[in-house]
């Protein structure tokens, strides 16, 4: 387990910020604690500091996890985000998507979202923005990208992608393996 | 709104368009209820008539000319039939059910001709039936008549043979099946005795036959014991012969049940042995005999029978049990040893069953209300679990699937069993405490003392099998838990790999036989070195889980040990073991029901503080095995082994391992026990510089003080516990007394005399 470098860290914020914009700073610098991000077998953890206390004394081999994983390092160094995230990000997010109960279902076996299943999108959302998806019921869903924009929403037709699927809530039951 | 019954009414006959209309009610009525019609007897007419008569003449010629023929005549009954309802017969019937009734009857003698003659004469005019009434009542009587006169030729053959509609013999009603109330109701007695004074013989019959009836009925219902009985003819106190014996026993037979010798055991090993083949032992009669001993055992002093044990019946029962309900031997064995009577069939039914499932509301992001009503409108039938939990909702059944719901996903609820939620109850975890969690695969429990403690503090969740470990992360994600640390370790290892937690929780891998329910294969692959093995890395992991914890803490010390298994080598047997070796106590689990843990086990005797334990069981609380403990740690020092004879360590204990002191107490245990009598001195000299300290505490200590204690305690280093029990017991009160210093202060309850032994051998040394 080690701190981030500064390469590794830049790619970080500069895809959360994708999501959170400039909310990052709530993240590190929280009301309940200073909370930093570890890197443990390329994946990106973070963590209250009380916790990472109790974390060294563990040898890496036997550390699974700790705190909240956030994403992956790919082997080219490029970050990818992951559902376990939704919880931090979602209250940050700066754009948002919700979703028609009969959507809902489809986004949550990984399938992009369509024109006909958009409920609401929030204004000025541009074109390749990151969003959070939200169900009707305020439910947060996953992360997902801006096909078009809001504007470009309203215009396609109901057969059209509107938001690509980046993660959803489903894959703890999908893709349990990949999560650790 | 349908047509109006009017019997007044003349029905049309003929070839006219009258005739062809629809007809009134009643004549509808009459062509489906045979008996409707039939109370006056229908008007014939002269063609129909005629051909009544010529019928009935036939039925009257046939007896008489095959009265000494073996076959019986269905027709004899002519002299019943008369006197019964008839309804509209097709021709064609009658000779079906001759044909039916003749090779059937082959046993039966034919009725007395002469009787069924007079009758017919006259009742013939009266009823002027047309048609047999072939009816249920009338070949019921007809059995009636055949049974009756023939009955008394052939009651001892027909014993054997048996037919459920109570007769006997070969008389078959393939067709007709009677309730016996309308049977009764047209009983021959009723119409004959309007007829005739005296007691016919079909009277006689009759009587006889409702008698028999009543008796076969009993042997109806207890058949199976009839077979076993017969089994056992050779014993001559249970019968004489077989044809009075079978009766008399029979009445006996309500009363006891008797036990299958040798003989009916090994047609059974036979059967068993047929499985191989595709034969099968017969189930029902292994269940009936199951119940049948129990009901015996339970009433042993008058239903027994004579000369035969107890535990024959016992061994009888378990070899049913385990036959029954697919157990091997070893299990039904530990079954039968913790359940009484009453409660064993009752469990090892449970067994059977699956539990209710049960989820768990997670807190920390919703409320149980909410989630509650979300399900409900997902078309989920539940309700709240119970009073003891705030969080737990019971699912009785649902439309969707229940671990994919989107509530589900978004980490709102986690399924969970009703028993694992009691141990973290029972732990009662406090906000900002530092918590381990040794076998916390898949998460379950992990995530609940998360959620009571509000995600504060930290969590060290840690198993030994990695597999496993990705259900932990998925759920301690989605449920959305941050102040846990995962880690991949032995459980074992631990105290040396960081300790000072506050409280331990340790769900320790078990032989599984309280979930029997969710795994049927623990009935069979268990025996007595899975036990053994289990039982073994329980004790270890409880240890280590107790060294882990910091007795010192301000809001801990506890360590909650549960299994889900009900045998006591690894429930009672680890906390005895526990407590005799460390300093520990232990405190009520803070659950108000559920079973009291034994404090005596056949012949091993636990200490009385396990009735604070807790048991829970299938059949009794609807939820999975389980066993709860709660200790509390009151000192970090370890008791040494009476083999070593160095104080406790005053330190905390970091560097614990099973069996083994601290290392510095190994340092003082070396020289000790090779001491002799003569080379005494040097080891005191080497030990006096490391007890300075301590001496100075003890020197106003009990005195001891002869050579000839000092020999035999020199002695004793090389030998154990034996020698130094033998001290005579006011020097180690006054030990107690004098060592509040070094050691934590101590329970009232049992510590091991072994604690306060080294320090008179220390200070015998110093002084001499």
């Amino acid at each position: 387990m080690r701190p981030l470098t500064e390469e590794e860290t830049r790619t970080l914020f500069q895809k959360l910020s994708k999501y959170i914009g400039e909310n990052i700073q709530l993240l590190v610098d929280r009301p309940d604690g200073t909370y930093c991000f570890r890197l443990h077998k390329d994946r990106v953890y973070y963590v209250s500091e009380k916790i990472l206390k109790l974390a060294v004394n563990i040898s890496r081999e036997n550390l699974v996890s700790l705190g909240t994983c956030f994403g992956k390092f790919t082997k080219t160094q490029k970050f990818r985000l992951h559902i376990t995230a939704l919880d931090y990000l979602a209250p940050y997010a700066k754009h948002k998507v919700w979703v028609k109960p009969g959507a809902e279902q489809s986004f949550l076996y990984g399938n992009h979202v369509l024109k006909s299943g958009l409920g609401r999108i929030t204004e000025n959302t541009n074109q390749y923005q990151g969003l959070v998806v939200y169900s009707m019921a305020d439910v947060p869903l996953g992360f997902g990208v801006a096909a078009k924009s809001t504007q470009d929403c309203r215009k396609v037709d109901p057969m059209s992608i509107v938001v690509f699927h980046q993660a959803d809530i489903g894959e703890y039951v999908r893709h349990e393996d990949t999560l650790i | 709104m349908g047509r109006k019954l009017d019997p007044t009414k003349k029905e049309k006959r003929g070839p006219g368009r009258k005739t062809r209309k629809q007809k009134g009610a009643e004549t509808e009525l009459a062509k489906f209820l045979p008996s409707a019609g039939d109370e006056n007897g229908k008007r014939l007419s002269s063609r129909a008539r005629k051909r009544a008569a010529k019928r009935r003449s036939d039925s009257v010629g046939a007896p008489e000319k095959k009265k000494l023929s073996p076959s019986p005549k269905p027709l004899t009954k002519g002299a019943i039939q008369s006197s019964q309802k008839k309804g509209p017969q097709a021709p064609g019937l009658k000779i079906g059910n001759e044909a039916l009734f003749g090779p059937a009857r082959g046993k039966k003698r034919p009725a007395p001709p002469h009787s069924s003659d007079e009758e017919e004469d006259s009742e013939g005019n009266d009823a002027r039936s047309e048609g047999d009434d072939w009816a249920s009542m009338e070949s019921e009587d007809d059995m009636v008549d055949d049974y009756g006169v023939a009955s008394e030729e052939e009651t001892d053959e027909d014993d054997e043979v048996w037919h459920p509609w109570g007769l006997k013999g070969g008389c078959l009603v393939p067709f007709f099946t009677v309730p016996k109330d309308i049977f009764c109701m047209f009983h021959p007695s009723f119409f004959v005795f309007s007829f005739c004074p005296q007691l016919l013989p079909i009277e006689k019959a009759a009587q006889k036959q409702r008698a028999q009836e009543a008796e076969t009925l009993d042997q109806w219902s207890s058949e199976d014991t009839d077979e076993e009985e017969e089994e056992l003819s050779s014993q001559p106190t249970s019968k004489n012969d077989e044809a009075n014996g079978d009766l008399q026993i029979n009445v006996e037979k309500d009363e006891k049940f008797v036990l299958p010798t040798g003989k009916e055991i090994e047609q059974e090993n036979i059967l068993l042995g047929q499985i191989l083949e595709g034969g099968a032992p017969d189930l029902q009669s292994v269940h009936q005999r199951i119940q049948d001993i129990v009901g015996v055992l339970r009433d042993f002093g008058s239903q027994r029978e004579e000369g035969r044990s107890r535990t024959e019946y016992l061994s009888r029962l378990r070899k049913d049990l385990a036959t029954y309900y697919s157990y091997g031997d070893f299990l039904i064995g530990k079954i039968m040893d913790i359940f009484p009577l009453s409660e064993l069939v009752e469990f090892l039914e449970a067994n059977e069953v699956p539990r209710p499932i049960t989820l768990r509301t997670n807190t920390l992001k919703t409320r149980r209300r909410d989630l509650a009503q979300a399900l409900i409108n997902r078309g989920v039938n539940l309700d709240p679990l119970g009073k003891w939990s705030k969080t737990g909702l019971v699912v009785y059944d649902s439309s969707v699937p229940i671990g994919a719901t989107p509530e589900y996903l978004a980490g709102h609820y986690i399924l969970q069993g009703a028993s694992s939620m009691l141990p973290v109850i029972a732990l009662a975890p406090q906000e900002h405490e530092r918590i381990l969690d040794m076998c916390c695969a898949p998460g379950g429990k992990t995530s609940y003392i998360a959620q009571l403690m509000k995600n504060t503090g930290v969590i060290l969740a840690n198993d030994a099998n990695a597999e496993r470990l990705k259900s932990v992360v998925g759920n301690l994600h989605r449920l959305g838990v941050t102040n846990t640390i995962i880690s991949h370790d032995d459980g074992r290892h631990f105290p040396k790999v960081v300790g000072g937690f506050d409280r331990v929780l340790l769900d320790a891998p078990c032989s599984g036989t309280g979930v029997i329910s969710k795994d049927p294969s623990v009935k069979t692959n268990k025996d007595d070195k899975d036990i053994k093995r289990c039982a073994h890395i329980q004790k270890e992991l409880l240890l280590s889980a107790i060294d882990s914890v910091n007795a010192a803490s301000k809001t801990g010390g506890y360590i909650v040990y549960c299994t889900c298994s009900i045998t006591v080598e690894e429930n009672e047997w680890v906390v005895e073991y526990a407590l005799k070796k460390r300093n520990v106590r232990l405190v009520p689990t803070g659950l108000d029901f559920g079973q009291e843990g034994f404090t005596h086990f056949r012949e091993r005797r636990f200490h009385p503080t396990l009735r604070s334990t807790r048991r829970f069981y299938p059949h009794t609380h609807n939820m999975d095995g389980f066993f709860i403990a709660k200790f509390k740690k009151f000192s970090n020092a370890i008791p040494q082994s009476k083999k070593s004879d160095a104080a406790a360590n005053p330190e905390d204990s970091m560097d614990s391992r099973l069996g083994d002191g601290p290392s510095v107490a190994n340092v003082q245990v070396v020289p000790r026990p090779k001491v002799s009598p003569k080379s005494a001195k040097k080891p005191k000299q080497a030990g006096k510089a490391k007890f300075a300290k301590l001496d100075t505490g003890k020197a106003k200590f009990v005195r001891l003080g002869t050579g000839k204690t000092k020999a035999k305690l020199g002695a004793a280093g090389k030998e154990k516990a034996r020698q130094q029990q033998q001290r005579p017991p006011p020097k180690k009160a006054g030990f107690q007394n004098g060592k509040p210093v070094h050691k934590g202060p101590r329970s009232p309850t049992a510590r091991t005399s072994s604690s306060s032994q080294p320090p008179p051998r220390k200070k015998q040394k110093s002084r001499s």
